[in-house]
């Protein structure tokens, strides 16, 4: 009743493939936008706007690029920490070389030197697969990390071994650095990640996409069918290094104001994989709310004792946090493998032949 | 050239010199090796048989330890205290079982690997509520394991051979040959082997899945408790021990998923390469490349063999 596409006739076939062929989803998605660029600057606090959205945006970003690789392309990836680390080290040093560019172009510049790498390190895909490559994709994170410690020059040589984001302007507003305000940032933040889902949604249904998603299904039948697995699979890992840089980029940049090598190390690695899964393999909204959910159980959870009145050390909070979280991802896992992208389909058939059951 | 030097000529020169210096390096890489092995170990038994890439091993081995220590804290005599850790151990292979495998049974194995990770959460929070964070100091004599080295004179040198190091080759060399034996040789192995082959074929001549899951994830819990007690010697018991545990999975992609004498082998080659390159070529890029030096190793046989050195032959067909 409330999502129904008959009667939506399409006369061209540019029509029928368009990205959003139905109504309902472009009425959706406009006012998702509109409460996003609008509402949300209007009446979000610096708190809500620090801590929770512009970190879900920029992790989204990083399980969109990841997703792309393990979701899309089948390949397991438990380097995407290191991408990161690529995209915001090349970052500052771009912005270290050229002070005077548009930031915002450095960003995405940078996510092309984590391209390069993840291309290197995704050499090994063309002869292994499954959990054999996720180990090898491993020998990124570690030897990545260690880079990121011992080559001094990456930080400029400054003693903290951290990069400090410098203060940059756009039309004449700070945008970076710590007098940038919250709401500017997000404005930033929220635009690229428009863009950059955006382009990946069209990538997903256009040949590119389609070649990642056979090559996922099975490798060998599409070999057969004349897709290279070289080539595709390389371009799988440049896209996704691409995205996990830029992400990473706009982690240093827009949201933590200065990082080290322990920003990029293994744990965000698991992070962003548990994004991915939680959400839906192969589904670029799974990408947004598996980032969600994962950034926000930890705050509510936090938060959820006083609210209650319960006053426990905070010690035993995180700890206890850690089990909940645990048992969340088991409890997930079992209601619904497919992540809660899954969860979306399913009301939105129920929403489709509303009010009644089938 | 300074750099083709130092790289092709100079480590060697230096191992031909000192060679009591090369043995120490190559017994002290041995014995991580074993340690290795040992985690390894517990993977490679969980992934044959329920293939699950049992991300919570590591933390296995902490949880194990830190029971023992604990409890052994709490005024439980040393030999209670351990025969307690391996009820622990039982308890945790049935909860396993039955609120994670059960459950999730015929699901995709990234999925499974993702509940490994779940389980990693749990036991980390229970570790630190129950027994605290800080690290503690294993209770080695208490359960009569050998301290101090024995120094041996050869090579123009001495090479000193820590007594624990000895004792946790042997012990793993046990485990090895009763987990051989185990797999090969009696009717429960069969089963696992059969359940390794295909779960819905052992399925249907009868085999009990839950039965079969139990008792491999309990054997990799008394790995666990072993590697835990033999480690937790050498330093401490603490939650650092699961950066370990990463360590363990270059053994694995080397010696094969499935293979227990591969996990062995692998951790050795592992063990040594890592202490080899770390003393002689690590210097040269400044140091600390033990991080990743091993996956480097792992990665280059891997490019000749796909399936590691012992895994089984990967035929794919549509």
């Amino acid at each position: 009743m409330f999502y129904r596409e008959v009667g939506q006739f399409k006369t061209s076939y540019a029509a029928d493939q368009a990205l959003l062929p139905i109504l309902q989803d472009r009425v959706g998605i406009a006012v998702i936008l509109l409460i996003a660029f609008v509402v949300v600057p209007l009446t979000a606090s610096n708190f809500a706007l620090d801590s929770i959205l512009i970190p879900i945006l920029v992790l989204s970003l990083a399980a969109t690029g990841l997703n792309l690789l393990t979701g899309y392309t089948g390949l397991l990836s438990l380097g995407t920490g290191a991408f990161m680390g690529v995209g915001a080290f090349a970052c500052y040093k771009l912005t270290t070389y050229f002070p005077n560019v548009n930031i915002v172009i450095m960003v995405l510049c940078s996510g092309f030197f984590a391209a390069a790498i993840g291309t290197v390190f995704g050499l090994p895909s063309l002869r292994i697969k499954g959990f054999y490559l996720a180990v090898a994709t491993l020998a990124a994170q570690f030897f990545l990390s260690w880079c990121f410690i011992r080559v001094p020059w990456l930080y400029n040589y400054n003693i903290s071994a951290s990069i400090e984001v410098p203060t940059k302007t756009l039309f004449g507003l700070a945008v970076t650095g710590p007098t940038a305000s919250s709401i500017t940032r997000y404005l930033i933040v929220l635009s690229i990640v428009t863009v950059l889902v955006w382009m990946a949604a069209n990538l997903m249904r256009g040949r590119i996409g389609r070649t990642w998603m056979a090559v996922r299904d099975m490798d060998l039948a599409a070999e057969l069918i004349g897709i290279k697995l070289y080539q595709t699979k390389l371009l799988a890992f440049a896209v996704s290094s691409f995205y996990c840089g830029v992400a990473g980029a706009m982690m240093v940049f827009f949201w933590l104001g200065n990082a080290e090598s322990e920003s990029f190390n293994i744990n965000q690695s698991f992070l962003i994989l548990f994004m991915v899964i939680i959400g839906g393999l192969g589904s670029l909204l799974g990408s947004f709310l598996g980032a969600a959910l994962i950034w926000g159980l930890p705050i509510i959870l936090r938060a959820a004792p006083p609210y209650f009145g319960l006053h426990i050390r905070s010690a035993t909070v995180d700890q206890s946090t850690f089990v909940i979280l645990g048992v969340l991802i088991i409890f997930f896992l079992i209601v619904e493998p497919h992540g809660l992208a899954r969860l979306w389909q399913i009301w939105k058939q129920k929403l489709r032949v509303w009010p009644f059951p089938y | 050239m300074h750099i083709l030097y130092g790289i092709f000529i100079d480590p060697f020169m230096q191992m031909a010199h000192a060679p009591d210096l090369l043995a120490q390096t190559l017994w002290d890489g041995l014995v991580s090796g074993v340690l290795y092995a040992l985690i390894a170990l517990g993977f490679v038994l969980i992934f044959k048989a329920s293939g699950v890439f049992n991300f919570a091993q590591g933390i296995m081995v902490v949880f194990a330890a830190l029971t023992l220590v604990g409890l052994n804290e709490h005024g439980v005599p040393a030999y209670l205290a351990l025969a307690i850790t391996v009820v622990v151990m039982l308890v945790l292979a049935l909860a396993v079982e039955r609120a994670i495998l059960r459950p999730l049974v015929d699901q995709p194995e990234i999925i499974l690997f993702m509940a490994t990770f779940g389980l990693t959460y749990i036991l980390i929070g229970l570790g630190e509520l129950i027994f605290g964070g800080d690290p503690k100091v294993m209770i080695s004599d208490q359960l009569r394991l050998p301290s101090g080295s024995i120094r041996v004179n050869t090579l123009g040198g001495f090479v000193q051979f820590q007594k624990i190091d000895i004792a946790a080759a042997i012990i793993a060399s046990i485990m090895v040959v009763g987990l051989g034996v185990l797999f090969n040789r009696t009717r429960i192995g069969r089963a696992l082997r059969a359940v390794a082959d295909s779960h819905r074929a052992a399925l249907s001549v009868g085999i009990s899945l839950e039965q079969i899951w139990v008792i491999v994830w309990f054997a990799a819990g008394i790995v666990a408790l072993a590697t835990g007690i033999m480690w937790g010697a050498r330093s401490n018991v603490s939650f650092a021990l699961e950066i370990v545990a990463l360590k363990a999975l270059p053994v694995l992609i080397l010696g094969g998923f499935t293979s227990i004498p591969g996990a062995i082998v692998g951790g050795l080659i592992i063990g040594v390469g890592e202490k080899l390159g770390e003393f002689y070529w690590g210097p040269l890029v400044g140091g600390g490349i033990e991080s990743w030096f091993a996956y480097v190793i792992a990665l280059v046989f891997l490019l000749f063999r796909p399936q590691g050195l012992f895994g089984e032959r990967i035929i794919e067909r549509l």
